[in-house]
């Protein structure tokens, strides 16, 4: 008895420390007294993985980035790395890799002084150093760059050297606080994967801020998807755009279709929904209220189909008028008049065989009711 | 229309379009020019002209050639090894009785009395007695003053004939020439502008280190603070700027003086006894304290200008990147700021040497500044060339600083907010 009771203390602490690599417990944060910026953040990290924050400006997620990082201090919980408290612990003792927005490369020194630097205040050998310095830019491939100042590299190099700087003194949590916004889209993307591959490479835990949802998208194993401080979701990528649980959610991940109406009946898992516009809408019930209740529906663009007269039917048939075609070469977008609803989107694919459309002309359109999420109001 | 690759380039109408360029901004520079033009008219009457003027003086001699014209003439091909012969002698008395009508012998008098004192009582009384004089004039010269019989003096005659000279600048720099030309120290109780230069410049390099010292904090503190704070602190230091120069160096000897604020605070309170009060104005101690707290906005505005464009994440970076606080601060902050702390260094230490009124008030005899002698000279010795001569010494000092400072900073770097 005594042996299988530790046996099992000591599977919960491989546990405790082996899944939960760095926790934010309840935190909260209030600059003013007045208002919480983060109002109660949960989150579990484990080890290696790439966490996202994604959210609008001002929604918190770069306050609980800082407070990681410790140039903030939570107002109230605890975040704990390797299960240990580091709220009282100054930024310089935490061991975290920080890159920066504006990159923050210490313009006096040169791309090889800024990347020794963290190996200098851990007096390390200069020959230590020198290895770590090269092998760190080896790795973002800008070998010829390190007698260079900061300032004589173009936009995505002093990316490479921040993230470079970041890594050099082997952290074992990297955090990046939208590290890629200055920079344009093509090296936007370049970077993407250029970070990714780091990521897979090290094994290093990221926490990764962002408001661009694709980026969040490409590059994360988790999103915690931030609005008004709170985490409205946090899933796989997948999840977050095929499975959206809140009507935030479903509209900041991607494009969204979205019909406003009232809950009539439960049906199992989906539920009959009265459309404002007086039709009836079969939906998944995700996260409606009971009968009577208002709702969201939520409805991805491409997962509207024409119909054709020899298709399969849908559980969801709607007649719509054409109201404008946007060519956009690998698909089209229309917008249509759906269920009283003008802005109504779809995407189609500029396949061969596929029917033309001009606006004017009346269609039907039909999306199955597991697309088609009823959400909050 | 087919053009040879050569050939200039032309509008439509076939004018070359460097020539047409020319006629388009001529008007917009004709403009500018107009609008500079008061301001320049102004600076150079009121600015360039006096500072040639300045220098012009303090190498223009023309008291011995004009006051002595005959007797200049006369002098040449002089040997130099014994006393001239009477025609000179005649000449001198020509020059000097034309003088004495003239009533402008005081100008070469006190001419040569800067250079040998005793000149001055030896032509005013050689010219009181010149009417009655008869030939030769070589007895009856030496007869009314020795100092005619002495080869010195005529050594000195002749080499003052000359327009141009460098005794101002030897005078201000404690030097003399000996009458066979040789550059020698000064006597002792006669040098004073040497010290007096080496006091200006120490107590200005103490005054700017003050200043750095007090103002760093401050524009740190401007810098980082939000912006609603900030702009009430700006306010505070630039406070001092809106009262008058001389209500801040009074009110400074208000505070200090032996029956003064501070002197009567730590009586009461017993950290000083009542008969030991400190002397702290009208000394070294008032002129550093009054011109620390004038020049300081000077470089606080600089420093400030430079900490602003310097981004809190560099500091954040240091930090997550292991460094302790003051390590971050030595090897990322300091060096950053750099520019401002030399653009506010030479800009305080430029306007300290430079500064009058305060020393003049607080400083009494022991912190008194070169600048309090230029006025000496000017108002009161009224050796306008000794006073033109130090003037352009503090001047090349402050070109000199300028250079290095420009060779090493670069003077694009000073802003003022």
């Amino acid at each position: 008895m005594n042996d299988s009771l530790e046996v099992e203390a000591d599977a919960r602490e491989t546990i405790d420390t082996g899944e939960c690599f760095a926790r934010f417990l309840n935190v909260q944060k209030s600059y003013d007294g007045v208002e919480l910026v983060v109002k109660g953040f949960n989150l579990d990290i484990q080890q290696g993985e790439f966490v996202t924050l994604l959210g609008p400006s001002g929604s918190g997620k770069t306050t609980c980035l800082m407070m990681m990082a410790g140039f903030e201090t939570p107002t109230h919980g605890e975040i704990l790395l390797k299960g240990e408290p580091i709220s009282g612990l100054p930024p310089h003792k935490r061991g975290i890799g920080m890159v920066f927005q504006n990159y923050a490369l210490f313009p006096h020194m040169t791309v090889a002084e800024n990347l020794a630097f963290p190996l200098e205040v851990r007096h390390l050998s200069k020959a230590e150093t020198r290895k770590k310095v090269d092998h760190a830019l080896a790795m973002v491939r800008l070998e010829e760059f390190g007698d260079r100042r900061p300032a004589q590299l173009s936009g995505g190099q002093q990316q490479r050297v921040a993230l470079a700087r970041a890594l050099v003194f082997e952290p074992e949590l990297v955090l990046m606080d939208e590290p890629l916004g200055a920079l344009d889209k093509n090296l936007r993307e370049e970077m993407q994967y250029e970070i990714k591959r780091i990521h897979a490479s090290l094994g290093v835990t990221m926490i990764y801020v962002t408001h661009d949802q694709t980026e969040a998208l490409t590059m994360s194993d988790r999103i915690a998807v931030f609005n008004d401080g709170i985490v409205q979701q946090l899933a796989t990528p997948e999840t977050l755009y095929e499975e959206p649980e809140n009507a935030f959610v479903a509209y900041f991940i991607g494009e969204n279709n979205r019909l406003q109406g009232e809950v009539v009946e439960h049906i199992g898992d989906d539920c009959q929904v009265r459309l404002d516009s007086g039709e009836i809408v079969l939906a998944k019930a995700v996260a409606a209220g009971g009968v009577g209740a208002r709702t969201t529906l939520s409805l991805r663009p491409e997962r509207v189909t024409i119909l054709l007269d020899d298709s399969p039917p849908f559980d969801n048939c709607f007649e719509g008028e054409v109201k404008e075609v946007i060519y956009l070469g690998d698909h089209l977008r229309t917008r249509l008049t759906v269920c009283g609803n003008d802005e109504f989107i779809l995407k189609t694919p500029n396949a061969k065989g596929h029917p033309s459309l001009r606006p004017g002309q009346t269609i039907k359109v039909g999306w199955s009711s597991k697309d088609c999420r009823a959400l909050d109001a | 229309m087919s053009e040879s690759p050569s050939s200039p380039l032309t509008t439509a109408d076939g004018v070359p379009l460097k020539v047409s360029l020319r006629r388009a901004v001529r008007r917009s520079k004709i403009k500018a020019f107009l609008l500079v033009s008061p301001l320049l008219l102004f600076l150079v009457i009121a600015f360039v002209m006096p500072i040639f003027d300045m220098l012009w003086r303090s190498v223009d001699n023309p008291e011995v050639s004009a006051g002595l014209t005959r007797t200049v003439e006369a002098l040449e091909g002089w040997d130099r090894q014994s006393l001239p012969d009477e025609p000179v002698f005649a000449a001198l008395a020509a020059d000097l009785l034309e003088g004495q009508e003239a009533r402008n012998l005081g100008l070469l008098s006190s001419r040569l009395n800067y250079e040998q004192s005793g000149m001055r009582s030896a032509i005013t009384r050689t010219a009181r007695g010149l009417r009655t004089m008869e030939p030769p004039y070589k007895e009856a010269l030496i007869d009314a003053h020795a100092r005619w019989g002495d080869l010195d003096t005529w050594k000195l005659i002749e080499r003052e004939a000359t327009p141009l000279t460098i005794s101002y600048y030897l005078m201000a720099l404690d030097r003399r020439l000996t009458p066979d030309g040789e550059i020698v120290r000064a006597p002792e109780n006669q040098r004073i502008h040497v010290n007096l230069f080496w006091r200006t410049f120490w107590m200005s390099a103490v005054i700017t280190g003050l200043t750095l010292l007090l103002g760093y904090p401050i524009a740190f503190l401007l810098s980082n603070l939000p912006l609603r704070h900030s702009n009430l602190l700006m306010i505070l230091v630039l406070l001092p700027f809106w009262t008058s120069l001389l209500v801040r160096t009074t009110t400074w000897i208000a505070i200090l003086q032996s029956q003064g604020v501070l002197n009567d605070v730590m009586v009461a309170v017993g950290v000083i006894a009542d008969e030991a009060r400190w002397q702290m104005i009208h000394n070294k101690t008032g002129t550093i304290v009054a011109m620390t707290h004038i020049l300081l906005p000077f470089m606080i505005l600089p420093l400030y200008s430079v900490m602003k464009t310097i981004p809190p994440s560099y500091m954040r970076a240091a930090r997550s990147l292991g460094g302790r606080p003051f390590l971050c601060f030595r090897r990322i902050y300091f060096p950053l700021t750099i520019p401002g702390i030399a653009a506010g260094g030479i800009l305080v230490f430029i306007l300290s040497i430079g500064y009058y009124i305060t020393p003049a008030l607080v400083g009494g005899q022991s912190g008194r500044f070169i600048t309090n002698y230029i006025a000496y000279h000017m108002q009161t010795s009224l050796n306008w060339g000794l006073a033109a001569a130090i003037a352009s010494i503090l001047l090349f000092v402050v070109i000199i600083f300028y250079l290095v400072f420009n060779r090493l900073i670069g003077v694009d770097k000073v802003k003022l907010g």
